[in-house]
C-alpha cells in the first residue's frame, strides 16, 4: 500500500518502481523466449543428423536408420485438410448466427456459455466422444474420417469464439451505414462485416488448426494406429499422425529412436510455423486494407 | 472503407484447401500407379507357385505396447514378402486391445499377459474363438543406481515386503539391517500397464496389489532416468530397457529359493529367472483365419518371431513352445 502512495508522492520512488516493473515484465518475457530457445536448440542438437529428405519419404521401421515419417506426415495432412473443411464453415457459420442474427435471449446466453466451456474441455474427452459417436455409432471405423471429425469437435468451439471476437471488433457504424444505404441484412453481413472480420477469423482458424495438428490423445482414443506402412488414399483408410509417431518413438528403449522423435518434432514444428506464417501473412495483407 | 473482396479471399481459402487435397490425391494416385504393376506381376507369378501367391487385404493388430515392437518388426518384414497386404499395428495397451478384440474390431491382439477369465468369458459370449500363441519371453529387471554398493540381490520375500500394499519399508535398512539408513525411492510402471499386472501377480501374489507411494510412469524411459539420477532408487521394468541403458543402471539378481539369478537370455528362456520372466502372447481370432492373408501373416509371424524378438530386445521362446504354437495354428486351420 505504502509503495503505491510513494509513486505519487516522490518522483524518484516512482522512477524506481517503473524500472522495477519494467524489469520484471522483461524478465517474464525473456523466460518464455529462453525456454522456447532451449527446447528448439535441444531438438536441433538431437534431431539434426536424422533429419533428411529420406526421413520424410520413408515408412516407419524397427531400424532407426531406415525409419521415416511418410505415413504420419501424410496422415496429418489428410487430417488437417479434412478438419479445416468441416470446422471452418460450421464454426464461422455458428459465429455469424450468434453475433449477427440470434436475438438476445436467455437461450443465446446459454449456448454462448456452453461454447465457452466446451473450448476448455480436455481433448481426450472429445476422443472418447469420437470413439462412441463416429467409430461405433456411425460405424465409420478407425478411419481418417473419424479422426478428422473428432478433431473438428476439438477445434470447433475455439473457431467459434475466435470468429465471434473478430465479428464483434467490426464497428457498429459499418453495419448502420450499410443499412442506411439500403442494404439487406444478408448483404451487410456478406459484403461488409465478414470481409472486415476476415483477418481475425483466419488467424483464429489457423491457430486452432495448428492445435489440432499437435493433438495425439483424441486420435489414440479414436483408435489411430501406430505402425501404418501406407499413405491414406480414401476417407475410410486407417491412418497415423505425426504426434502419435513421435509419442511411439519416445517410448522406445533405444536411444536412436529418441533422436528420430526429435527429428519428427522438428518436422511438426516446421509445419506449424509455416501454418502460423500464413496466419501472419493473411492478417498483414488483408488487415491493411481495412480502414475506418 | 473496406476494399477487401470476400469472394477473393474465400476463393483463396478454397484454393488452399483444394491444393492440399489434390496434393494428397496425387500422392494416392502415384502410389496407386505402382500397385497395378505389382498386382500384374503377382497374377503372373500366381500359377507358378501356389505357396508364394500374392495376397491382398489387411490384418489389424492392436494391444500391448510391450509386444508392439515385435509385431511392428514382423509387419515390416512381411511387407517384403506380401507388399499388397496392409498390416497395421496399434499400441493401446493389453486391456484396451482385448476390448477391441472382444468387439471383433481387430484380427490379432498383442498381450503382455495371459487372457483374463473375464475377457475369455466375454469372447465366448460374443462367439469369438481364438488361439493363443506365445511369441517371446520378457524378463522384468529389478534395477538400482550404479552408486548403490550395498545391494546386489533381493529375495522374493524382500521384494514382496517392499512392494506390497501398505508396506512399512521406508529405508534400505528395513530390508536388511546391514544396509544404510537411507530412504528407498521407488520407481515402477503405471497401473494400466501389463508389466504392473504381471509384477504384482508374481511378487505380491495378487494382481494390481501394490503400494502406491512410488513414482509411476507408463513410459519406461522416465523410470530409467529416475533411477539413474537417484542414488537410493530402486525400480522395475522390462529387461529390454536395461539392455539399452546398461552403463547407467545396476541390475539386481532375484533369489527365489535356489540362489541369486540375474535376468539374461539364458535364465529368462529356461525359466530359471522365475517368477519374473513372462511370456508375451498374440491372440488370433479364429474367424479371421478364414482369410488367406491372415493365415500367411500368422505363419510368417511364428517363423520370424525368434529372430525378430531378439532384434527388438526380447528373448525367443523355447523349441517346445514353438512346437506348441505350430500345433495350435494347425489345429485351428484344420477345422
Amino acid at each position: 500500500m505504502s509503495s503505491k502512495l510513494d509513486i505519487y508522492t516522490t518522483k524518484r520512488r516512482g522512477r524506481f518502481s517503473n524500472f522495477l516493473f519494467t524489469s520484471v515484465c522483461f524478465l517474464a518475457t525473456m523466460t518464455c523466449v529462453l525456454m522456447l530457445f532451449v527446447l528448439i536448440w535441444n531438438l536441433i542438437l538431437q534431431g539434426k543428423d536424422w533429419l533428411s529428405w529420406d526421413f520424410v519419404e520413408r515408412f516407419p521401421s524397427r531400424f532407426p536408420v531406415k525409419a521415416g515419417i511418410k505415413s504420419a506426415l501424410w496422415g496429418s495432412i489428410w487430417l488437417i485438410s479434412l478438419t479445416a473443411l468441416f470446422s471452418v464453415p460450421l464454426g464461422v457459420g455458428a459465429a455469424v448466427y450468434l453475433e449477427e442474427y440470434a436475438p438476445k435471449s436467455r437461450w443465446r446466453k446459454l449456448i454462448q456459455l456452453n461454447i465457452s466451456n466446451l473450448a476448455g474441455v480436455p481433448s481426450i474427452v472429445y476422443g472418447i466422444l469420437g470413439l462412441a459417436l463416429f467409430v461405433r455409432a456411425l460405424a465409420l471405423e478407425r478411419s481418417v474420417l473419424s479422426g478428422a471429425l473428432t478433431l473438428t469437435l476439438v477445434v470447433l468451439p475455439i473457431i467459434i469464439l475466435a470468429s465471434q471476437e473478430a465479428l464483434r471488433s467490426v464497428p457498429d457504424s459499418i453495419r448502420r451505414s450499410a443499412y442506411a444505404l439500403g442494404a439487406t441484412r444478408w448483404q451487410t453481413v456478406w459484403y461488409q462485416v465478414l470481409p472486415a472480420s476476415l483477418p481475425g477469423i483466419m488467424t483464429g482458424v489457423i491457430l486452432s488448426l495448428s492445435r489440432a495438428l499437435g493433438e495425439a490423445a483424441p486420435l489414440i482414443a479414436v483408435g489411430a494406429m501406430a505402425y501404418v506402412p501406407f499413405v491414406p488414399e480414401k476417407l475410410t483408410d486407417e491412418f497415423t499422425a505425426l504426434p502419435i509417431q513421435i509419442f511411439n518413438w519416445t517410448a522406445r528403449p533405444q536411444e536412436d529412436f529418441h533422436h528420430l522423435a526429435a527429428a519428427g518434432i522438428l518436422v511438426l514444428l516446421i509445419v506449424l510455423v509455416s501454418m502460423n506464417a500464413i496466419a501472419v501473412f493473411v492478417r498483414h495483407k488483408y488487415g491493411k486494407k481495412i480502414r475506418w | 472503407m473496406i476494399t477487401t473482396n470476400i469472394g477473393k479471399v474465400m476463393g483463396l481459402l478454397c484454393l488452399a484447401i483444394g491444393v492440399s487435397l489434390i496434393g494428397v490425391g496425387c500422392k494416392g494416385e502415384s502410389s496407386n500407379s505402382t500397385d497395378p504393376a505389382a498386382k500384374k506381376a503377382g497374377s503372373e507369378a500366381e500359377p507358378k507357385a501356389a505357396g508364394g501367391e500374392k495376397l491382398a487385404g489387411g490384418v489389424k493388430i492392436d494391444g500391448s505396447s510391450t509386444v508392439y515392437p515385435i509385431s511392428e518388426a514382423v509387419a515390416e518384414e512381411f511387407r517384403t514378402v506380401q507388399p499388397d497386404v496392409r498390416v497395421i499395428v496399434g499400441f493401446s495397451g493389453t486391456g484396451a486391445g482385448m476390448k477391441k478384440f472382444i468387439a471383433g474390431e481387430i484380427d490379432i491382439c498383442d498381450a503382455s499377459r495371459g487372457i483374463k477369465e473375464k475377457e475369455a468369458a466375454a469372447c465366448k459370449e460374443k462367439g469369438i474363438e481364438f488361439i493363443e500363441l506365445s511369441v517371446a519371453f520378457d524378463g522384468l529387471a529389478i534395477i538400482v543406481n550404479p552408486k548403490n554398493t550395498w545391494c546386489d540381490c533381493l529375495t522374493i520375500g524382500q521384494l514382496k515386503e517392499l512392494w506390497r500394499p501398505e508396506s512399512d519399508v521406508k529405508q534400505w535398512k528395513d530390508l536388511n539391517p546391514k544396509w544404510p539408513a537411507k530412504e528407498i525411492k521407488l520407481y515402477g510402471p503405471g497401473t494400466d500397464s501389463g508389466t504392473f499386472d504381471y509384477f504384482t501377480e508374481a511378487i505380491v501374489g495378487e494382481e494390481k496389489a501394490s503400494r502406491a507411494d512410488y513414482t509411476a510412469s507408463e513410459d519406461d524411459n522416465v523410470l530409467v532416468t529416475g533411477v539413474q539420477s537417484d542414488e537410493n532408487a530402486l525400480g522395475y521394468f522390462g529387461y529390454a530397457y536395461y539392455e539399452e541403458n546398461k552403463d547407467k543402471l545396476k541390475l539386481l539378481g532375484v533369489d527365489s529359493g535356489d540362489g541369486c539369478k540375474k535376468p539374461s537370455l539364458e535364465t529368462v528362456r529356461d525359466n530359471s529367472y522365475a517368477p519374473l520372466s513372462r511370456p508375451l502372447f498374440i491372440y488370433v481370432r479364429k474367424s479371421a483365419l478364414e482369410r488367406p492373408e491372415v493365415v500367411a501373416f500368422v505363419k510368417f509371424y511364428l517363423e520370424q518371431a525368434a529372430a525378430l524378438s531378439k532384434d527388438v530386445g526380447y528373448v525367443p521362446v523355447s523349441d517346445e513352445v514353438e512346437k506348441a504354437n505350430q500345433d495350435a495354428l494347425k489345429g485351428a486351420l484344420s477345422k
